[in-house]
C-alpha cells in the first residue's frame, strides 16, 4: 500500500517535470504568437521609423498617413466592442464612374476629395451638417488622356502641405492649389500623352520639394521621377529609371548592396542597343521618406515591353528600389527586385519604414516591402542589404531569393517564350500584390496586406513600337491561384516571418488597408463591402455593403466633435475592375491585359460608381 | 458508267460550283475605285429635318466581308497594335469590338473614317501611317470581330499565338438601329 504510493507520487513527479520541461521548450523554440499579440510594445516587436511617423492630430494630410506610410490612425474610440454600432455619418458623390482609388484627405475640418478623370477636387466643411462643398476645382485635363492609361484613368491622390494641395493630373500635369481658396497656384507639364504618358500616382512633398513620377509602362515610355519646387512648380531635378548614370542620377554617393547592381551605365548596357530609350520603369506607386537620413524610397516599374525576349539583359533600373537624395535626387543604393523581369513584376509597392529589433538588442532603420513577385522583404534602408525575404502567397514563378547576390530566382520552366503559350504561372502579371497598400500597426506589430491570388498563361509575341500605343508583346488569360480565392488579407509577423492570419477573399483584393489604434483593420471588397475585422485575430466585426466595389483607401480622422470618422471611397475600376468601369467584354479572355479572365462574375455583382462614404459611431 | 451515277456526278459539281467557289468575290476588271476614306462619314445619327444625310460609301462594298482584305486587316490589328487597345475585341484601355455598342458608329466606312480620325475619348488617329487600303482592311476586320462577316469569309485562327477561340465561332451581334442600313 505505502509503496504503491511511493509510485504514483513519482509517476505524477515525472509527468510534471516532463510537462514544465515541455512547456519551458515551448517557449524558447520561435514565437508564441497568442502571448506575443498581447503583450503590448515590447523590444523584438517592429515599431515605425519614429521621426517619420509623428503623433497622430487627427487629421489625415497624405495617402500614407506618415512619412513611415504606415497607413495607421493613432485614434481609438472605435473599438472592437462597439464598431458593430458604426453608422452613415454623409456620403458625397464625384459624378464620377471610373475606379475611385485616391483616399480622402482631411486637414483642419476640411475633407479634399479627389477625383479620377477629370480629376476634379472637392473641398468639403465638415464643421456644417451634411459637409457642404466648400469649393470646387476643375483642372480640365485632356480627355484623349484616358486612351492611354493602361489601366483606367485613376488617380491615388493628393498630398497636402504647408496650406497647399499638391496632385498630378491624368494628361501629364502637377499642380498646386489653395487649400483655403481652392484656386490653382502653379502648373507645370511633365508628361507628354503622344509618347504614351500618364501621371497617376499621388506626389510626395518633403523639404519643399514635390516628388512626381510617370505612368505607362506598357506604352514604351521611359520611366523618371521628378522633383518640383513646391513653391514655384520649377523643375529641380528629374531622375531616369533608364539610360546613362548621368540621366538615372547616379554619381559618387552611389553604393549598391549587390554587385549586379554594381557598374557604370547599367542603364545602358543592360539592355540590347537603343531599348533603354523606350524601356518602362516608371515611377506609378509609393514614395516614403526618412527625415533623418534625408534619403527617399521608391520602386521602379516593368519594363517594356512584357515579351522580355525582345530586350536581353538585366533591364537596369526597372522593377527595383531606389534610395535617393531628397534635395539633389542623387542615387545611394538601387536593388532589383526583379532584374529582366519576366512577368510584368513591376516593383512600385509600398515601402514601410520601420525600426527593426535586432538580436543585439539594438534598433536597424529598416523597411518593409510586401513586393509584386510575392516575396515580403525586410531591408536594412541605410544600405538596401536585404534582413529577410518570404513568400507571402503561393509563388511557382521563382524559387526564392538568394540572399548573397541578392538576386530573386528564376523558374526556368516559367520563361516565356515568343510562339508559345506557358500554363499556370504565379503570381500573374499584377503579382501578389498590386498598388493598394499595407497598413502596419504599431498596436500589434503586424503588417496588414490586402493582395491577390492570380496565376495566368501567357503568350509571348513580337511587340512593335508605335509612340503613344501599347508596347507589350503577350497575350495573357488570368484566373485564380491554388484555393480557388482571387483575393487574400494576410495579417504578417515581421519579426517572426510569418503569418499571423489569412482571410480568403472571393474577388480580388484591389483596397488598400487601414489599422486603428481601437486595434481594428478596415478594408474593402471589388463588390463593395467595407469590412472591420479584429486586427488581432482576424474575425469580421462589422460590414456595410456601399454602392460600388471598393477599390479605394479608407481612412480615419478625427471631426470637429471631437468624434473619430472612418471614410472609404466607393467607385470599382482600376485594372482589376476595368471590366465593370470600361465596359469590358468577358467573352474574350485576354481583354484588360488579360485580367478579364480572371473577373468575369465581376459585372453582375458590382456597378460603376464614384461615392465616398463617411462612418461614425452614433452620438 | 451508269448514267445514274454520271448525273449524280453532274449534280455533285454543280452543287459545287454553286456555293463553294463563292468565298469571295475580288473585282479583277472595271472602274477603279478612289482610295479615299470618306472623311466626311459621320458618327452622328441625327440630322435636323433628315437634310444632309452622307450616303453611304461605294468602296464599302468592296471590302465589307472580302476574304482577302479581312485576312490583311487581321494581320494590321496586331502591327498596327490595335490589339495593345482592344484585345482580341473584348477592349481595355480602348472598348470592347465584339459587343454590340458601338460609340461612333458601327458600318464599315465609320470604322474606317474613326481610325483616321481619331476620336476624342482617346482613340489615336492613324492618319498617316496607313493607306487607305489599309484602312479599309482593317475596318473589314473589325467588322468581323462582332460576327458581322460571313463565317466563310474569315480565318479560323490567328496569325499568332493566342489565348482566345477561333474568329468563326464569334456569335453575330446585332447593330444598333442607327447603324441598321447595312446590316
Amino acid at each position: 500500500m505505502r509503496r504503491s504510493t511511493v509510485a504514483i507520487v513519482a509517476v505524477i513527479a515525472v509527468l510534471l517535470v516532463a510537462a514544465l520541461l515541455f512547456w519551458t521548450s515551448r517557449q524558447n523554440s520561435g514565437p508564441d504568437l497568442s502571448t506575443k499579440q498581447f503583450a503590448g510594445p515590447s523590444s523584438n516587436k517592429v515599431i515605425p521609423a519614429r521621426s517619420a511617423s509623428p503623433p497622430d492630430d487627427g487629421n489625415w494630410t497624405m495617402p500614407g498617413k506618415d512619412y513611415a506610410s504606415t497607413r495607421f490612425s493613432a485614434l481609438n474610440q472605435v473599438t472592437p466592442a462597439n464598431v458593430g454600432k458604426l453608422q452613415v455619418a454623409f456620403t458625397f458623390s464625384t459624378g464620377t464612374t471610373e475606379g475611385f482609388e485616391a483616399p480622402p484627405l482631411v486637414v483642419n475640418n476640411t475633407m479634399y476629395v479627389v477625383a479620377p478623370w477629370p480629376n476634379n477636387v472637392f473641398a468639403l466643411d465638415l464643421t456644417k451638417p451634411g459637409a457642404p462643398a466648400k469649393w470646387t476645382y476643375e483642372p480640365k485635363p485632356a480627355a484623349a488622356a484616358k486612351g492611354v492609361a493602361c489601366c483606367g484613368p485613376v488617380n491615388r491622390g493628393a498630398f497636402y502641405s504647408n496650406g497647399r494641395l499638391f496632385m498630378n493630373l491624368l494628361d501629364g500635369h502637377t499642380v498646386a492649389i489653395d487649400a483655403e481658396s481652392g484656386k490653382e497656384i502653379w502648373r507645370t507639364k511633365l508628361a507628354d500623352i503622344n509618347k504614351g504618358e500618364t501621371m497617376t500616382m499621388a506626389p510626395l512633398v518633403a523639404e519643399g520639394k514635390v516628388l512626381v513620377g510617370n505612368s505607362g509602362g506598357e506604352m514604351g515610355v521611359r520611366g523618371w521621377l521628378a522633383a518640383l519646387d513646391a513653391g514655384s512648380g520649377k523643375l529641380a531635378w528629374r531622375a531616369y529609371s533608364t539610360g546613362p548614370d548621368k540621366d538615372a542620377l547616379i554619381g559618387s554617393q552611389y553604393r549598391a548592396p549587390y554587385p549586379s547592381d554594381q557598374g557604370k551605365d547599367l542603364g545602358v548596357k543592360s539592355w540590347g542597343p537603343e531599348q533603354w530609350k523606350i524601356g518602362g520603369g516608371t515611377v506609378w506607386g509609393w514614395i516614403s521618406y526618412d527625415p533623418d537620413l534625408k534619403l527617399i524610397y521608391y520602386g521602379t516599374g516593368n519594363p517594356g515591353p512584357w515579351n522580355a525576349e525582345q530586350r536581353p539583359g538585366d533591364n537596369k533600373w526597372t522593377a527595383g528600389l531606389f534610395a535617393r537624395d531628397v534635395s539633389t535626387g542623387q542615387a545611394r543604393w538601387f536593388h532589383q527586385g526583379a532584374p529582366h523581369d519576366l512577368f510584368d513584376h513591376d516593383d512600385i509597392n509600398e515601402t514601410i519604414l520601420v525600426d527593426w529589433p535586432a538580436p543585439n538588442g539594438q534598433r536597424i532603420p529598416a523597411l518593409l516591402r510586401p513586393s509584386r513577385n510575392g516575396y515580403l522583404y525586410v531591408q536594412d534602408r541605410r544600405n538596401g542589404r536585404i534582413l529577410s525575404a518570404d513568400p507571402y502567397g503561393y509563388i511557382n514563378a521563382y524559387k526564392g531569393v538568394d540572399l548573397k547576390t541578392g538576386r530573386v530566382i528564376p523558374a526556368t520552366d516559367k520563361e516565356p517564350k515568343t510562339g508559345r503559350v506557358v500554363r499556370n504561372i504565379c503570381p500573374g502579371p499584377p503579382g501578389m500584390k498590386d498598388w493598394n497598400p499595407s497598413a502596419f500597426s504599431p498596436v500589434t506589430g503586424l503588417l496588414y496586406i490586402p493582395h491577390i491570388n492570380i496565376c495566368m498563361d501567357m503568350g509571348a509575341k513580337n511587340a512593335n513600337y508605335i509612340p503613344g500605343t501599347p508596347f507589350v508583346g503577350a497575350d495573357v488569360k488570368m484566373y485564380a491561384g491554388p484555393g480557388g480565392n482571387r483575393g487574400v488579407f494576410t495579417a504578417w509577423d515581421p519579426v517572426a516571418r510569418r503569418k499571423v492570419f489569412e482571410i480568403k477573399e472571393d474577388l480580388p483584393l484591389w483596397s488598400p488597408a487601414l489599422a486603428t489604434a481601437g486595434g481594428l483593420v478596415f478594408y474593402g471588397t471589388m463588390d463593395g463591402w467595407l469590412k472591420a475585422i479584429d486586427g488581432r485575430s482576424g474575425k469580421l466585426l462589422w460590414q456595410f455593403k456601399t454602392g460600388s466595389g471598393i477599390i479605394g483607401q479608407p481612412i480615419s480622422y478625427r471631426g470637429p466633435d471631437g468624434r473619430q470618422y472612418i471614410a472609404v471611397p466607393s467607385g470599382v475600376g482600376g485594372w482589376a475592375g476595368a471590366i465593370v468601369s470600361a465596359d469590358i467584354d468577358e467573352r474574350d479572355p485576354t481583354a484588360a491585359l488579360g485580367f478579364a479572365n480572371a473577373t468575369k462574375d465581376l459585372k453582375k455583382r458590382t456597378t460603376k460608381g464614384g461615392t465616398v462614404y463617411v462612418f461614425a459611431l452614433p452620438q | 458508267m451508269s448514267l445514274r451515277f454520271r448525273n449524280s456526278l453532274l449534280a455533285l459539281g454543280l452543287v459545287a460550283a454553286l456555293t463553294g467557289c463563292d468565298r469571295e468575290q475580288r473585282q479583277t476588271r472595271g472602274k477603279p475605285l478612289a482610295e479615299t476614306v470618306p472623311a466626311s462619314t459621320s458618327p452622328d445619327t441625327v440630322f435636323p429635318g433628315n437634310a444632309n444625310v452622307p450616303p453611304s460609301d461605294p468602296r464599302a462594298a468592296v471590302y465589307e466581308g472580302n476574304a482577302t482584305a479581312i485576312s490583311e486587316g487581321q494581320r494590321l490589328y496586331n502591327w498596327m497594335n490595335c490589339s495593345g487597345c482592344h484585345f482580341h475585341g473584348g477592349g481595355g484601355m480602348g472598348v470592347a469590338l465584339i459587343d454590340d455598342k458601338w460609340r461612333y458608329g458601327g458600318r464599315i466606312d465609320q470604322i474606317a473614317a474613326t481610325i483616321v480620325e481619331g476620336r476624342p475619348n482617346g482613340m489615336p488617329s492613324f492618319r498617316g501611317r496607313l493607306t487607305e487600303q489599309q484602312v479599309w482592311q482593317l475596318a473589314a476586320y473589325v467588322r468581323t470581330l462582332s460576327g458581322q462577316a460571313r463565317k466563310d469569309a474569315v480565318s479560323a485562327r490567328a496569325d499568332e499565338v493566342s489565348n482566345t477561340p477561333p474568329q468563326t465561332q464569334t456569335k453575330r451581334e446585332p447593330l444598333t438601329p442607327a447603324d441598321s442600313a447595312e446590316q
